[in-house]
């Protein structure tokens, strides 16, 4: 992915820089909001990761601005003010994500990544499929390989966000984020437990599992020949 | 506390005080010079005179003097017109009289009623009839008075004679009708409207002794008043500056008397009392943060080194997970204490909108059920349908959700298996609890207060992990939403009780108090 990183404080962006081009994708950087800004609207970008408290424009101008202009590339918001209504201040400013510093890199890595696909994104879908998995929507109905499973409702909740994103790792966080509604760090590992009762109902009858564990990271759901 | 509002006092009469060098510091008296005592005082004075309390004394004697004038002169304006229309009213009788007997008898009848008048003694009455060249014929004035010349026939006229009766020659006042006779004979006919005069001086000096011992009183009032509320503001000023220097314990002196400066001291206070508190509660901070903060550190720099060090890629890979693991877990903490920070600065209050706590612990519960299960413990919830308040969602989620980590972690007994209670209920006096309650060891009763303090932790081993932080957030969390957290004996087991004031009454007296630098230290 071509991702833009404006970020005035240059050794915290050369880090994010240097993870961004491991993760195997291209980044620029930006270090002053006129230049991010400038930059955003000559270049092809994927994601836009911005810093919300630049010294000479606002992070949330920049992003303004440039959906004022019509242009949708998703953005995530960096900030050091990680409270909820920060959060609801850049969402409503046209950002599609934020996350708070100090944050692990891993997580960020998973939500640009699941940004990244949402710009090439599908028209309403009433039906999603991964592999030999189905879910209707609309019936509230999952199959796989034909054979139904019932999910209680958050299960099925759970997994349309997994396979909405399949392919992609999403974390503990995302999941407790989009998933429950909740923005805080469970201690103990409370998503897990629903993973693993998921894992039980989706893959327990069938040679292949399809959700996976990414460690250090989170979890991924994939068709099984992938 | 006694102790130092007894200097708070002694420092306010020192500066209020008249022997003290009153201004210390702030207002220096020095450039006064060899004026001395009297320059002083002229300085106090001018000072009193710039109060506002002054200012308004002196607007409301104004105001004062000015309706007391208002109300005499009318009075007074009011009395003499009804005085003076008598006066003409007994003149024009006497007038009509004697134009009746000049009528039917002529000059001869005039004079005859004169002197009738006069033998009958006509209290105040004054007649002078005068031939054309103006030789008296009959009455009482020696002459006519010069001020009838510019009358042509007949009309009123006042002037001033001498009264020769009196031992003393006293000048009178005189109101008169004049008449020219048709053969040239000039008539008087007047009245002595001294009174009139006299009745216009005493109204005249009442006003005059009325305005004058007004503005003095006012004057002196308006001194009076500004000094001593000259003397409460310069003791607060004191306070200030103390404190200023560095004494955080001084309070501003209350007198007590309820009045608008006592709720400005009083509210002050308050706000000292919060800075105090904050300040204490940063330094705590500060020292814990190096301490606690320093053993992680320590941990996580010794693996970093043994990764490096390894010697084969799997030991390699697994130190690295270590690191890392032991890295989030410090970040972990690092956001408690931003959360806690951000929550004792009340700035999160702005956010509040109403939160339906029953349908919190539901959702968290759903969270949450399962993992108590899978320990082989149960997990009962007793929530009614709705249970409103004014509050932050995210944090009341997350106070839940540190006493269900608490009770995960420290719950657990070896007599009994793992038994997790959430309840919410509302209270007759408008307050929602929030209660978590397991069977595990509890916590001793002196210690209770004791862990909801930051980095305060029961295991003093710290074997099991955290960070000690989860129940002060969860305090710091209560005080935002103006709730208590209070840890109870649960026989056996401990019984967490969050209190939330429900009204929207409580919602908006946590407005008061507010401080925001923990929130600079977060940036920092």
């Amino acid at each position: 992915m071509h991702i833009l990183v404006i970020e005035d404080d240059r050794e915290a962006a050369e880090w994010l820089l240097k993870g961004l081009r491991e993760a195997g994708h291209v980044a620029d950087l930006a270090t002053t909001g006129p230049e991010g800004l400038k930059m955003a609207r000559e270049g092809d970008y994927d994601v836009l990761i911005v810093d919300r408290m630049l010294p000479d424009m606002d992070g949330l101008t920049i992003v303004r601005t440039l959906r004022e202009e019509g242009d949708q590339t998703p953005a995530l918001f960096l900030s050091a003010l990680g409270e909820v209504e920060d959060k609801v201040e850049g969402l409503r400013a046209g950002g599609d994500d934020y996350l708070a510093k100090p944050y692990s890199f891993s997580e960020l890595l998973a939500r640009i990544e699941v940004l990244g696909r949402r710009k090439t994104a599908e028209p309403v879908q009433t039906r999603l499929r991964v592999g030999d998995m189905e879910m209707d929507l609309l019936k509230r109905r999952v199959t796989r390989a034909g054979k139904e499973i019932l999910l209680q409702p958050r299960e099925f909740k759970l997994l349309e966000y997994l396979m909405r994103n399949a392919g992609n790792v999403v974390t503990r966080t995302m999941l407790l984020e989009n998933v429950w509604n909740y923005h805080f760090d469970p201690q103990t590992n409370v998503i897990d437990v629903h993973i693993s009762r998921l894992r039980g109902k989706i893959d327990k009858e069938f040679d292949k599992p399809m959700l996976h564990t990414v460690r250090g990271a989170g979890y991924v759901l994939k068709a099984p020949d992938e | 506390m006694n102790e130092s509002a007894a200097e708070a006092k002694a420092d306010a009469t020192a500066a209020g005080g008249r022997s003290a060098p009153a201004a210390a510091g702030l207002n220096d008296t020095r450039h006064v010079g060899m004026g001395g005592v009297a320059g002083r005082g002229w300085w106090r004075l001018r000072r009193m005179a710039r109060t506002s309390t002054f200012r308004l004394a002196a607007v409301y004697l104004v105001v004062f003097a000015l309706s007391v004038a208002a109300v005499l002169s009318y009075t007074y304006w009011q009395a003499q017109r009804l005085l003076q229309a008598q006066v003409e009213q007994t003149i024009a009788a006497d007038v009509r009289g004697i134009a009746e007997q000049y009528a039917i008898n002529g000059l001869s009848g005039v004079i005859a009623v004169i002197r009738a008048r006069m033998k009958k003694g006509v209290p105040g009455g004054l007649y002078l009839l005068t031939t054309p060249e103006g030789k008296p014929l009959a009455g009482n004035l020696s002459r006519l008075p010069p001020e009838v010349k510019g009358i042509e026939r007949s009309g009123w006229v006042q002037f001033e004679i001498t009264d020769t009766t009196s031992p003393r020659l006293r000048k009178r006042h005189v109101l008169g009708y004049y008449i020219r006779l048709e053969d040239g004979f000039h008539l008087i006919i007047g009245r002595d409207i001294e009174h009139l005069f006299q009745f216009r001086r005493v109204i005249r000096n009442i006003l005059l002794w009325t305005l004058g011992l007004t503005a003095l009183l006012g004057i002196g009032g308006g001194l009076l008043l500004s000094r001593n509320f000259l003397r409460r503001i310069d003791g607060i000023t004191a306070t200030v500056r103390t404190i200023r220097g560095g004494r955080l314990g001084q309070r501003v002196p209350v007198e007590g008397s309820g009045d608008e400066l006592d709720r400005l001291a009083e509210s002050l206070n308050d706000m000292l009392e919060q800075i105090e508190r904050l300040m204490q509660g940063m330094r705590e901070v500060s020292s814990n943060i190096a301490h606690d903060l320093k053993t992680p550190l320590t941990r996580l720099k010794a693996q970093a080194e043994n990764a490096l060090r390894a010697g084969d890629e799997t030991q390699r890979q697994e130190a690295l997970a270590s690191t890392i693991a032991q890295a989030d877990e410090l970040l972990k903490t690092f956001n408690s204490l931003l959360l806690i920070a951000r929550a004792e600065a009340g700035q999160a209050r702005a956010g509040f909108s109403e939160v339906d706590v029953a349908e919190v612990a539901r959702e968290i519960a759903e969270l949450y059920e399962p993992i108590v299960e899978d320990e082989g413990g149960r997990f009962t919830l007793d929530a009614p349908q709705q249970a409103r308040l004014m509050g932050d969602r995210q944090l009341i989620a997350q106070a839940l959700v540190n006493l269900l980590d608490n009770a995960l972690k420290y719950g657990r007994s070896k007599e009994r298996p793992l038994e997790i209670t959430v309840s919410v209920r509302q209270t007759p006096d408008e307050h929602v609890e929030l209660v978590v309650a397991d069977n595990g060891p509890g916590v001793p009763e002196d210690m209770r207060e004791k862990v909801k303090e930051r980095f305060v932790r029961l295991d003093k081993a710290r074997t099991a992990p955290g960070s000690g932080l989860g129940l002060s957030l969860v305090a710091s969390i209560a005080r935002l939403h103006n709730g208590t957290l209070v840890l109870e004996d649960n026989h056996p087991g401990l019984r967490a009780v969050l209190r939330l004031p429900a009204g929207r009454r409580n919602a908006e007296e946590g407005n008061k108090g507010r401080a925001d630098f923990p929130d600079k230290m977060e940036r920092a």
